[in-house]
Formats: C-alpha cells, structure tokens, sequence
C-alpha cells in the first residue's frame, strides 16, 4: 500500500489544489475576484429570523365541502335522480335517496369523473362515499385533502412571496416544508415584528353595502366598525374585493390632512363599483377587510373612475401596510405562525468570534499533542491535517452548504477525531515494526491490517451523521453536513496524502533508522 | 499472553458500578425527568442583553414577573449582563406579541436589547421531541444492524449494551443537574453514539482478529489482550477528541456548552463502556473461534 504511482501523485495534488483553491475564495473580499463562492452562513451566524407557517386548511376544506353540496345537488337534479335532505356534517356532505337509486349513485360515484375525479397520480378518488343507515357519506379521500393542501400551498407561498419581497428584505429564502408549511428565512432581519404582522393577516377585503334590513337572498352579518367601535350590520353580498384592486398606495390628504390608502380597480371592479355607487347614493358602504369594518363612508357621488381612497384613521405605517398588503392580494386561508426564531446580529457576530477561537484553539492543542505523540509522523499527520480542514472548507463552498454554530462544533469534531485514524494507522506500524525487520513491509502492513477497523469507525459515524441530517432541523442540520463532509475529507486526508509522505519517507529511508516514538 | 494490564480483572467491579449508575439514571429520568427547553417543550425563549451594570437577576426577573407570563425562568447566560428568559404564552397567534412586550416592559427596564427569540408552538415542538426520539432510535438500530452485519450477533449486543449504557447515563447526568434538553442535545447524543460505536468497533476488530490467530486463549484474556494491543490509541484518540470539545466548551460560547458537556461526557463514558461494557459482554456470551467458524459456514 505504499506505492504511488507518478500520475497519482500529481492527480492527488491537483485534487487537493483545486479545493483549496475553492475554499480560498471564502477568504478574499475582491469585488474583482472571478469566484464569488462563499459559504452560507446560518441565521444563527449572520442573524436573522426564521418564520415556520402552517396554512389552515380547515376553512377551505369546509368551503370545498359546501360548494360540492351545492354540485351534487345540481348534478342529481340534471340527472332526474331523487336527492333530498343535504346536510353540511363535520368534515362530510350528507343527504339521502330514494333506495332503488343507491346503487345507481354509488355507481355514479365511482365511474363519473366529473362527480367525482380520479387522480391517476396519487391511484385515488378525490371523495370518498358511503352508504350508512340510507345516508350517504360524502368525505375527501387523504389525497383529495392532499390535493387541496398542495394548491393552498402554492397560493399561499406565492402571496407570502409578494409581501415579504414588498417590504424589501435581504435575499429572503421561502420554501415549502411538509405538506402544508412555509418556512421563511429572513437573513439579516433582526426585528421581524413587521413581517409577521403583515403575514399574520389573511387581507380579504371587500366593498359591502350596511343594510338596515336583512337582505332575503344573500343574508347579512353583524360587523364590527373599528374606527368607532358600534356593530354595523352588513349585507353579505360582495360589491368588489381585493381581487378587482391593481393598484395601492399610501397617500397624504391634503384636504383632511390625514393619511388614506388610494387604490385603482381594474376594468370590471370599476364597472361594479361605479354601478353600486350609482344605484347606492345616501347608503353607507362598508369597507371589510378580515371581518371588520376598516371605514363605512356614506356614498355622496357615483365613482365611475375606479379608483379612490380608504381612510379610517391610518398613520403613515399602518396606511403603508395596507397599502402592501392590498397589493399583494389575500391569502387562500389564514397562516398560523407555530415557529419563530430569530437571531441579533450581534449575537451572530458573538458566536462566530467564539467558534473560531476555540477552532483554533481545538486545533493547536490536537496539533501539539501529535507532535508530541509522533514527532516527524505527528507532522506529517498534522499537515494532512490542515489540508483536510481546507479540503472540508472547499467542499462546503462548492456546494454552497450553510455553515451554522453547530456546524462549527462539527468541524471542531472532525478536528478530534480525523487524528484517529492515523493513530489507528501508526499504532499498527508500530506494533508491526517489532516483528518485522523489513521497514517498507512492516509499514505497508499497518496501513493494511487497520484498514477494516478504520472504515468500520467511520461508516458508524457517517451513519448517526446521515440519521441526523434527515431528522435534524434548523442549525442542527448544519452539525450533520460538516460532520459527514469532514469524514470523507478525513478520510482521504489519511489514505491520500499522510500515506503519500508517509510512504515518501520510509521508501528513502529504507536502510536506516525508523522509529515513530 | 494476556496484555501488559489486567483491564478483565476489573469486569465484574466495574459492570456492577456501572449498572448501579444505570439504575440511578432510569430512576432520575422517570422520577425527576429531563428539564426540556422550548424546542421540546414550547414556549419562548429570549435571550436579553442588558448595558446597565447596575441590574441584577432579581431586577430582570422582578421586570418580567410584572407582565404576568406561565411559567416563567429567568437565568444569568454567560457574560455580565446577559440573560436567558423563558416563559410559556398562551395566544401563539397574536403577531404583535414580541412588539407589545418589548413596550411592556420599557416601563420597568432600560438599556436592554433582545439579542435572540425564539418561540416555538406546541405543534412543532411535539415533533421536534418525537423526529428526536425517532432519530435516536434509528440510529441505535442501524448500528446494531451494520455491527451485526459486519461480526457476529454477540458482537452487536454487546456494542448495543455498551451505547445504551452511555446514552443513558449521560441523559442520567442530565437530568440530575437539570441541564437543559434541547435540539443540540440530540445532535450530540448521536455523535456519542457514533463515538461510542466507534470505539468498540475497534476493539472488537481486533478480537475478531486475535480470535483468528490464537485458538488457545479464552474469551476472557483474549479480550483484555485485544484492549491493551488497541489501548494507546484509545487513549490517544480520546485525548485529542476530548481536547476539540474542552475547547468548545470553555471558548465556544454560552449556546455551545451544553452541547459540548453531553459530548464530554459521552466521550468519558463512551471510552470507558467499549473496554468494560461491550468486552465483558463477549465474556458473558463465550465467545469463541468457533463462533466466527460457524457463520463462515
């Protein structure tokens, strides 16, 4: 094992060199320099704030349910089957049939897709039916609630987007996670109190009319007005919502000298609202925004420009936030925020400081230790050392991996450990070289009989790495990735390059003394 | 021929201690049990900083007792003048709720800065908990199926009795200075696995190997023969291992150091459990070359 042919040897340096040379780029602060690869630091390094929001599926699932009633209803009365007594149940649509149609219904159920699909994906029917006690069931199957999840999603994610990229924030990352989560990283953002109170709303606005009576075909619902605080009743009956508005703005007043919210409506809003304002002159209109009452002007004049102004009593912020969050459009359903973390910068700086120093101070204690140990071979091991910590550092950089606190410690780790295998290593040659008299022999049985014990440690330790990445989260995660990257450099590290000199070494100094202490 | 030091007297003193050990952990984990920070257990977390010398815990404390929070700790964190709060909130929805706070408490404090929050809602921190058991769990089973793998059944019982020793008392230690459990924690508790594993795996190497060469020897001295052939480099490795993680534990930083702690004493214990623990184990099942010959069959 200890021969080396020339190409290897100028392969191996090329490899080292090459990461090396990655792992350099980390320390140049050249605007000019052509690589502009670095390493990611973690929230926890940089500071920053990371949001984990959960979409409540729960309304859109009973709003799904309430508008297939109303499409099984329909569907039966096209098909002239008798259906009676719908019922919206928890989670389900109920209703009955006449019993000589049963069969045919559940029939209608499994062949019609356009009563109810089949996703060739998933294998599945959207909804699931059953007949119990002569009332049929009417449930989502798990991938037809999948199926309403993943569109939530995507809205949701895309709207969470909009704001967060409004408000103007340092390469924010939002991602899926899980079926139905976002995960938002706000690198930088030290205050996110702004963020999460713009996310925090679900901005449904809409342009109603207050009723004195309750209106018969669309019903009304009583409203809380917050700039006075009365209950208004308000038609349910939608003039225009969020979805007609193109454009918002903060705007002074100059004539009331108050900040409002000016807005532009496109085409058809426009239309709606100037018909509305037409027909509605002397009666209140009622801006909702999430259920309550923003403002409830009375109506003077027809507004056919489409455009116009919310006033209820805004500061410049809270009229800029609006503003924001009209623009961005309302979200599918409410976002919970179960998760919040966020970092100061200056703790950030604090933790960087203090991994570094204790790196350093891990390393130069290892360092001096296998001096100690080893003499000549504690250097040589010391040196495939520091190019396993510059090999590790360029592998991160290649692969734009995030260094986070923990990923720190990991390194730290691999500092500790990587020596082990070399020690494993000269243990053997020095066991080997009391019973052989060949030097060249004796070494290259060291490096041959520790091999197995050497593998078998580290594939255990890549195992825990590998569990831990799959089910680390956060900085965690972090730990795993230097961990796991820092074995396989370590690795190389001791069978490449210590074995390269080592071999160097004992090949030149064949006939004389050689002793590793 | 049985090695320079006589670890294998030393088998039956030191299982009975360490069972005795094992037993003290169950007993503080089921009766005390872990003092889990918010990952775990929910809650927020803040991490304050103050520039007025002048305040003490009880001044911090006193300001937070005023905003009637559940459940409320406040502790010195490292340096002069920091602190860790925590506290449980009922309405994790209010997005305003650090704002309002912060104001809250500008009554009763100043020069203070939040230099971390963190809040985390039951929901997440029930999976946390339960992603942390499940990944610990795999990774004990995949050891002992990747030792079971690689040497005989006997082996992998006695590197598994060996990690759980380890796990336990250390999470034992834990729960008897009421250290705080959290995600860092996890990740340490399966480095120790990986450590521990590491160092048996080593040893029985070369009892494997030994078992091969010398036929005559029993279980009981061929074992301590193989831990003095591979002693030096057990010490070695946990010499220079133990000094990465001192060095992160007494300059990595207050987030660190419970982190580094568990991974001390994982390192301590696990050195110890790969000679004492996973050997005698081998002993107890009687070992022998007969038993690598009937699995070659």
């Amino acid at each position: 094992m200890l021969y080396f042919s020339r190409l290897k040897i100028i392969s191996i340096i090329v490899f080292c060199l090459s990461l090396i040379f990655f792992s350099i780029s980390n320390f140049i602060n050249n605007e000019d320099f052509f690589l502009k690869k670095k390493v990611n630091l973690g929230l926890d390094l940089q500071g920053g704030s990371y949001l984990l929001l959960e979409v409540d599926k729960n309304p859109v699932i009973n709003q799904t349910l309430q508008s297939k009633l109303t499409q099984v209803r329909n569907y039966f009365k096209k098909k002239e089957i008798k259906t009676f007594d719908y019922k919206l149940g928890k989670q389900k649509v109920l209703f009955k049939s006449d019993t000589n149609d049963q069969e045919k219904i559940l029939e209608l159920f499994k062949n019609d897709n356009e009563l109810n699909p089949y996703f060739d994906v998933y294998k599945s029917y959207q909804y699931n039916v059953e007949l119990i006690d002569n009332i049929f069931e009417l449930t989502l199957t798990k991938y037809g609630i999948i199926e309403i999840e993943q569109s939530l999603l995507d809205q949701a994610i895309e709207i969470v987007r909009k704001r967060v990229d409004e408000v103007g924030t340092n390469e924010p990352s939002i991602t899926k996670s899980g079926s139905n989560r976002i995960a938002v990283e706000l690198p930088g953002l030290d205050n996110p109190d702004r963020i999460k109170s713009l996310l925090g709303r679900t901005a449904n606005l809409t342009f109603r009319f207050v009723t004195q009576n309750t209106d018969a075909s669309f019903g009304s619902e009583k409203l809380k007005d917050l700039d006075t605080g009365e209950e208004l009743n308000v038609s349910k009956r939608i003039i225009i919502s969020g979805d007609n508005l193109i454009d918002a703005k903060p705007q002074m007043d100059n004539i009331n000298n108050e900040t409002v919210v000016s807005f532009t409506l496109d085409r058809l809003g426009a239309r709606k609202f100037g018909r509305a304002t037409k027909n509605g002159i002397g009666k209140q209109l009622a801006i909702v925004l999430d259920n309550q009452i923003i403002s409830a002007p009375v109506i003077r004049d027809v507004i056919a420009s489409g455009s116009g102004q919310i006033s209820g009593g805004f500061t410049f912020q809270s009229a800029t936030d609006l503003a924001l969050l009209l623009r961005s459009g309302a979200l599918p359903a409410p976002l919970d925020i179960i998760e919040e973390r966020t970092v100061g910068p200056d703790l950030g700086e604090d933790s960087i400081k203090a991994g570094v120093l204790s790196l350093i101070i891990g390393f130069i204690l290892v360092i001096l230790y296998m001096i100690y140990k080893y003499r000549l071979f504690g250097l040589i091991s010391n040196f495939a050392l520091i190019i396993n910590l510059f090999m590790l550092l360029g592998f991160l950089t290649i692969f734009e991996a995030t260094l986070t606190l923990p990923g720190i410690a990991g390194i730290i780790l691999t500092v500790g450990m990587a020596v082990d295998a070399n020690v494993l290593i000269f243990e053997r040659i020095k066991e080997e070289l009391k019973k052989e008299k060949n030097k060249v022999i004796a070494f290259d049985n060291g490096y041959t009989l520790s091999r197995t014990a050497i593998l078998d440690a580290n594939i255990t330790t890549i195992i825990a790495a590998l569990i831990l990445f799959v089910f680390g989260s956060g900085p965690v995660k972090g730990f795993s990735v230097t961990l796991s990257i820092g074995i396989l450099t370590t690795l190389f590290s001791v069978y490449y390059i210590a074995r390269l000199l080592t071999s160097l070494y004992v090949i030149k100094n064949k006939n004389n003394e050689v002793t590793i202490k | 021929m049985t090695g320079k030091y006589l670890f294998n007297k030393y088998y039956n003193l030191s299982n009975i201690i360490s069972l005795i050990l094992f037993i003290i952990s169950i007993f503080f984990l089921t009766f005390k049990g872990l003092n889990y920070g918010v990952d775990f257990k929910g809650g927020t977390l803040i991490e304050l900083r103050s520039d007025n010398t002048n305040y003490k815990t009880e001044d911090i404390r006193g300001a937070f007792n005023k905003l009637n929070l559940d459940d409320l700790s406040v502790k010195k964190f490292g340096a002069e003048g920091d602190y860790v709060i925590k506290f449980k909130r009922s309405d994790l929805n209010e997005p305003d709720f650090i704002k309002n706070l912060k104001n809250d408490l500008d009554n009763y404090l100043e020069d203070y800065s939040f230099r971390r929050v963190e809040n985390v809602g039951p929901k997440v921190s029930a999976e946390l908990l339960q992603d942390g058991v499940t990944a610990i769990a795999i990774a004990l089973a995949a050891m002992l199926i990747y030792i079971w793998f690689r040497f005989e059944w006997q082996f992998s019982i006695g590197a598994i009795v060996a990690i759980f020793h380890d796990v336990i008392i250390t999470l034992g230690i834990f729960s008897l200075l009421s250290l705080e459990i959290n995600l860092s924690i996890v990740a340490a508790v399966l480095t120790i696995v990986g450590y521990s594993m590491n160092d048996t795996v080593v040893i029985f190497d070369r009892v494997r190997e030994n078992l091969k060469k010398y036929a005559d020897i029993k279980i009981f001295d061929l074992t301590n023969l193989s831990i003095n052939e591979t002693l030096s480099r057990t010490l070695i490795t946990s010499v220079t291992t133990l000094l990465a993680l001192l060095s992160i534990f007494f300059f990595g930083g207050e987030i660190l150091k419970g982190f580094s702690f568990a991974m001390i004493l994982g390192v301590i214990l696990g050195t110890y459990s790969s000679i004492f623990i996973a050997n005698p184990v081998l002993v107890y099942f009687k070992v022998s070359q007969k038993t690598l010959i009937k699995e070659e069959d």
